[in-house]
């Protein structure tokens, strides 16, 4: 003990005997912690720090939460002032006092940063509300006895915080912490990859809370942007900015389309859509005007001026266009000081690059370099009267790099502060390169193209669900795999479609009743069948008087054609292997003749029509099973299809429907019918709540709506009255005896369609 | 002959030529051909043909076309007075007794039942058969036949008939070169053409999207008005807004676009 004080210096003993602690570890740090904190302090505020730096070190969780108390504390106080410690430590007592006290020093380590992010105190009442939210839920107790359990992700999450808080509010980190808590609360591992940030859908959720301007929600407005302003068109590929925290991503564009990142937050009073437009005008800018020179003989720092240069170059010309993108760009321009960095020390090309390129686009810029002057001066005076070229950029640039060459340029320290100008693009597509490298091994390995693995099928599509717990999409919940369906004897269908002969014979006579329907009455005609009595009454009116009567007073009938296209959507899960109450045949059999007589009809109505199946065996595995297309014409190969009918597995129906959907969609029909067969309520293995899928199904329907598809659902199941209204409204006819159902079905399309 | 002096285009029209169109019209008027002129809305048909008429001193009478208009609109019908009954001759009959020029606007609009009554006008015959008054009119030999319609929009059950395409002579219209469309705003408003050059830059932007989410670009008119507001003391950007975005469309994003087409040119 004694060799310990014996290194804290006189002035500081009396705060180090207040302190009380004998960690050797931090007796090493103590007289520099403490001289910061009383730079920084005031007279209470090191008292509350000594004391509760004290309190850390009896916790009994070793000398690590003191530690990082004792080094952090200061800063945090300059970010937020001392009035926060309280709630601080009241938080640290929780914790302390529940079983995670594990989670106590990455709470510590956080906390500058945080600090940092939410300044206020408000702002960390709430956060920390948000904290221990998540430590009390996912907290868990066996028996109810008492807590014994550490949540497994609230370390993780205090390891998070810094990126978490860069790209979500408050309410965006509620959003996702709540979604962790709800879904993966009895599973601790997943938990743990959620909370770290390491699942699919952990990042899915980050992306969808994220504040600021998403590319995927503007799309179609930075599409037009390049195609109405700029005549240019590209696909627009967004790259994650989120997680690259070292090395952060620069837009490009290659052959497969413009790199763009996929969120921009507002900045320097510019919108995140403007952003975006500005980082687009600059990349157009490059391939309407650059040519790409060739880059082997010259030198790296060159190649950089010539990069400031020309794209200095290609927006003055797009600012010729459009004048109105100069505020835009100067918004987001750095204006790098003077005098900003160490020329003795420090390499300052890129800030001198930096300053001639905001000289050469800013004309009321406050720099006095010579040089500087001198060549932006020449390149206004290139510009003045021409286009330019890429090759008079590289000119300028390799005589300014000369001109201003210092002898601190080759350090290693760069000066970077204010010389990142992000809207601008990494330049690749600018520089030829004669030889790829100068390695020798590079001339011996030949390119190696991956052989790529066989497409089987078509790629899964996601869907969201829809969550009635929180009122929100799960996004890109469920993967749809579509394939087609396995084909077998096309004859069997012909045998059933023999066997209900006598029903075909019946149908066929509603059918022909049918044809020749929906009578439009034409009003307003000179000529026409009947006298229009609304109007002639009108026309004698006016007769009597004295106006102009009008003569068309008849009106007549016109045959409208149909217009409808139709899905029928078949559900093949494993209950339809059973046998139908008081029949021979399964539910399977049954459901088979229905869809032939069905597809039948339609054939000879002259609908467009297509028919698919589903099962799903976890929300990873919705098969979409396609029997029939809209341009596939009623034969064999359908029939084929239609007679190999397996069933197996659950049904997720919402997915299925949505897409189902987005075929229906794209038929040019005035009405969209969606016919949904099934025998029992959407249920799935991996869905614990039964009310969930249902609820699902239930959006899902509500979607169809919008998108104009009417969806109707023919059950099979007795007992579906408690779900099924729920789902479809009052859209579904219930089949309680089975056996009808080959009658049942056309003859319902027929009733829904006339 | 005060009948015919009403119809006359008194004040000559503004109108700027883009190619060789003028004396192409007047040589298929020397000839009395039919002529048909086609382009998308707002591009200067109407103005072409008011101008044509002015500079041919003929009288001209317009008919714009819609789907309730029937052939006794056209040609004339017995109206019903204290007498017992009178016949009013039509515009299209007006036409062919006193010499006119008589464009029926936008003439997919009409029925196509009722497009059918010019034909024996449109070729050699050039007569008028009025069936129910039993008279048939020769035309008088100043009468010419003008259509106009526009392709873009219409679906596709408005088209016309080969059997009336065929009776025409055509021509086809589109908005102006930016700098004559420049030229045009200038006249027309009288503002600068640095100004004018401006808006039709603008107008370039909207009809790039055309098919886009656009059925139309923005015509040369909706420029004129813009460049009218601001003549009459109207910002720019707000003219631009109010007279050249918030007209043709109600799609956000494309309002975004344009808005930003706006910001951007006007700096």
């Amino acid at each position: 003990m004694a060799t310990q004080t014996a290194t804290i210096p006189e002035d500081l003993q009396v705060y180090w005997s207040q302190l009380d602690c004998g960690f050797p570890r931090v007796a090493e740090v103590f007289p520099d912690c403490m001289r910061r904190a009383l730079a920084l302090l005031s007279g209470d505020g090191v008292a509350a720090y000594i004391e509760h730096a004290g309190f850390l070190g009896k916790m009994g969780r070793g000398d690590e939460p003191i530690l990082i108390f004792l080094e952090e504390w200061p800063e945090v106080v300059e970010q937020m002032g001392e009035e926060v410690l309280p709630d601080i430590m009241a938080f640290i007592r929780k914790m302390s006092k529940s079983p995670n006290s594990k989670a106590i020093a990455p709470f510590l380590q956080s906390l500058p940063v945080t600090a940092r992010r939410l300044h206020t105190r408000e702002l960390l009442c709430d956060y920390l509300a948000i904290a221990l939210e998540l430590m009390e839920r996912t907290t868990s107790s066996v028996h109810g006895i008492h807590q014994t359990f550490p949540s497994p992700g609230l370390p993780e999450m205090f390891i998070q915080a810094p990126v978490l808080l860069t790209q979500l509010s408050l309410a965006g980190l509620k959003n996702w912490v709540d979604y962790g808590v709800r879904y993966y609360n009895d599973h601790p591992d997943r938990q743990v990859d959620y909370f770290s940030l390491q699942s699919a859908d952990s990042k899915a959720v980050l992306q969808r809370e994220r504040h600021g301007t998403l590319l995927v929600d503007n799309n179609r407005k930075l599409t037009m942007y390049m195609r109405g302003l700029w005549q240019d068109e590209d696909m627009l590929i967004p790259y994650s900015s989120g997680f690259d925290e070292l090395r952060k991503p620069i837009p490009y564009y290659d052959k497969l389309g413009i790199r763009l990142p996929d969120v921009y937050d507002d900045a320097h009073g510019v919108t995140g859509i403007d952003r975006y437009r500005a980082t687009l005008a600059h990349i157009i800018a490059h391939r309407r005007w650059t040519q790409a020179v060739i880059a082997d003989n010259m030198s790296p720092f060159q190649r950089m001026a010539v990069e400031f240069l020309e794209d200095s170059r290609v927006e003055n010309l797009a600012m010729r266009e459009y004048p109105g993108l100069r505020r835009i760009f100067l918004a987001l321009h750095p204006a790098p000081a003077e005098n900003a960095c160490d020329v003795e020390n420090e390499s300052t090309v890129r800030h001198r690059l930096a300053m001639l390129s905001r000289a050469i686009l800013d004309a009321q810029h406050p720099y006095k370099n010579k040089l500087i002057l001198e060549y932006a001066q020449r390149f206004h005076a290139l510009m003045a009267n021409s286009e330019g070229s890429t090759q008079d950029m590289v000119d300028i640039a390799i005589s300014f790099i000369v001109k201003t060459r210092l002898p601190s340029d080759n350090f290693a320290a760069m000066h970077f502060k204010d010389t990142v100008i992000d809207y601008r693009d990494d330049n690749r597509q600018m520089w030829k390169f004669i030889e790829e490298g100068d390695e020798e091994e590079a001339f011996d390995e030949p390119r190696k193209i991956e052989p790529g693995d066989e497409v089987k099928g078509l790629p899964p599509r996601h869907y969201h669900e829809w969550d009635y717990n929180n009122q929100s999409y799960r996004p890109d919940w469920v993967s749809v795999y579509e394939g087609l369906h396995p084909s077998g004897n096309a004859a069997d269908i012909d045998r059933l479609l023999e066997k209900h002969a006598g029903l075909a014979k019946r149908l066929k006579k509603i059918l022909d009743l049918l044809k020749p329907q929906d009578k439009v009455r034409i009003r307003y005609q000179e000529e026409g069948s009947e006298l229009d009595l609304d109007v002639a009454i009108r026309s004698l009116i006016d007769y009597k008087s004295g106006a102009q009567p009008d003569p068309r007073i008849n009106m007549s009938h016109r045959n409208d054609g149909r217009s409808i296209a139709v899905m029928v959507l078949l559900d093949l899960s494993e209950s339809l292997n059973e046998k139908a109450a008081g029949s021979e045949q399964t539910i399977l059999e049954l459901s088979q003749e229905a869809v032939s007589l069905l597809g039948w009809a339609v054939e000879k109505l002259g609908d467009p029509f297509a028919i698919a199946g589903f099962h799903s065996n976890t929300r990873h595995d919705v098969r979409y099973l396609h029997i029939k297309g809209y341009s596939e014409k009623w034969d064999d190969t359908v029939k084929g299809r239609l007679a190999a009918m397996q069933a197996s597995y659950s049904t997720r129906m919402g997915a299925a429907m949505r897409h189902a959907a987005h075929y229906l969609e794209q038929q040019p029909a005035d009405k969209k019918l969606m016919l949904i067969l099934t025998d029992g309520q959407p249920s799935d293995i991996d869905s614990k709540d039964g009310e969930l899928l249902i609820a699902d199904a239930r959006q899902a329907v509500k979607e169809l709506d919008r998108q104009g598809i009417y969806s109707y659902c023919i059950n099979l199941d007795s007992k579906a009255d408690e779900y099924v209204a729920d789902i479809f409204g009052r859209q579904y006819t219930i089949i309680d005896k089975i056996e009808q159902l080959p009658q049942k079905l056309p003859e319902l399309f027929i009733s829904l369609t006339k | 002959m005060d009948n015919k002096e009403q119809y006359k285009v008194h004040k000559e029209p503004f109108y700027q030529a883009q190619g060789d169109e003028i004396t192409l019209y007047e040589a298929a008027y020397r000839a009395r051909l039919p002529v048909m002129v086609k382009g998308p809305t707002g591009c200067g048909k109407s103005r072409f043909i008011e101008y044509m008429a002015w500079k041919l001193n003929k009288p001209l009478i317009t008919v714009a076309c819609n789907e309730d208009m029937t052939a006794s609109d056209l040609v004339g019908r017995y109206l019903l007075d204290a007498n017992g009954t009178r016949w009013l001759d039509g515009p299209l009959t007006i036409a062919a007794r006193i010499g006119a020029i008589c464009y029926l606007d936008e003439i997919v609009e009409a029925r196509q039942d009722t497009t059918v009554v010019i034909h024996p006008l449109t070729d050699h015959r050039r007569t008028l058969p009025l069936d129910k008054k039993g008279e048939l009119i020769e035309a008088h030999p100043d009468f010419q036949m003008v259509i106009s319609y526009n392709p873009g929009y219409q679906s596709l059950m408005k088209d016309l008939k080969q059997s009336t395409k065929q009776r025409f002579t055509a021509f086809e219209f589109d908005y102006p070169d930016a700098k004559i469309e420049a030229e045009i705003l200038s006249k027309e408003a009288g503002i600068e053409l640095g100004l004018s050059s401006q808006l039709v830059k603008i107008g370039q932007a909207a009809r790039n999207l055309k098919g886009h989410g656009l059925d139309e670009g923005i015509s040369t008119r909706l420029l004129v008005y813009a460049a009218t507001l601001i003549k009459g003391g109207v910002t720019p950007k707000a003219a631009c807004r109010m007279a050249m975005v918030r007209p043709i469309t109600d799609d956000a994003d494309i309002r975004d676009t344009l808005d930003h087409a706006i910001d951007a040119t006007f700096a």
